[in-house]
């Protein structure tokens, strides 16, 4: 496929849209200064996704990153912000002194992601098709019902972990 | 659409994942960041299971269950993250050095 060819499909623009605002929101998320703007950030990453899902046709993964992801987890961080009274605003040691290695540490792996894929997996072209959510439920209570019921207890397991965890005990408030 | 262009946005966003969770020093922004990389393992098995095209969906059932771990991941993740801040007024993750030998 060339360059030519790859750029006529509209879908392909759609494609960069999405990944600069991806990729622009995570870069912020990673150096915001402001822990909060840092959380807003991870809201626009994660809408790109769910845009990149649509693209792909996954409707029902998208629709479940906005209700999961973008709903509940972002508001969890918010309130963790809050409530361990993270510095609110401008704060200039939010970071590691040494950044360089991190950032060459971040690029290797991107490097040697990036280079294996392009060599194993070059020009396989996606056929667009919406999966329908009618199918991934057959699908999940059919084939994969029993990591569907693990799953489901490792979400009971960690409510009550996290009651446990959060809660104070009783006999120590009374001492 | 080519599979390899999710592949390196799902990468990219994965490297980025990692600076995050080596330079922040408050727990919670390490959590974000892993949040990032959770994000970027589901963009890869839904376009790998869009690739393959396999009649049962399993790219997109498996990003529904790598939603469903996140989830659980940041609620307990935030809950010790919590206790730590109670026992010790902070959440810095350079501070918490007592298994440190």
């Amino acid at each position: 496929m060339t360059f030519g060819d790859w750029a006529g499909e509209p879908g392909n623009w759609v494609f960069v849209v999405l990944a600069l605002v991806m990729v622009g929101g995570a870069l912020r998320v990673v150096t915001s200064r402001n822990v909060v703007h840092a959380v807003l950030f991870l809201v626009a990453t994660l809408a790109g996704s769910a845009g990149i899902f649509l693209l792909l046709g996954a409707e029902f993964v998208a629709w479940t990153v906005v209700l999961v992801s973008i709903g509940a987890v972002v508001v969890l961080f918010l309130f963790g912000i809050m409530i361990t009274r993270a510095p609110l605003g401008y704060d200039t040691a939010l970071d590691h002194e040494r950044r360089w290695p991190a950032a060459l540490i971040a690029l290797a792996v991107f490097g040697l992601m990036a280079w294996s894929l392009l060599i194993f997996f070059e020009d396989r072209v996606i056929d667009e098709g919406v999966v329908r959510s009618a199918d991934l439920g057959t699908s999940i209570f059919e084939r994969y019902v029993i990591p569907f019921e693990v799953v489901s207890f490792l979400l009971l397991a960690a409510l009550i972990g996290g009651i446990v965890l959060a809660r104070r005990d009783p006999e120590e408030e009374t001492a | 659409m080519t599979v390899v262009q999710f592949s390196l946005l799902a990468s990219a966003l994965f490297a980025i994942g990692i600076y995050g969770v080596l330079v922040r020093r408050n727990a919670i922004m390490v959590l974000l960041a892993v949040e990032l990389m959770l994000a970027a393992i589901t963009l890869n098995l839904v376009a790998f299971g869009t690739l393959f095209e396999d009649e049962l969906a399993s790219g997109q059932i498996f990003a529904l269950f790598v939603i469903a771990v996140g989830a659980a991941e940041v609620g307990i993740g935030l809950a010790i993250v919590l206790l730590v801040f109670r026992n010790r007024s902070t959440a810095n993750v350079d501070e918490l050095d007592l298994m440190k030998w």
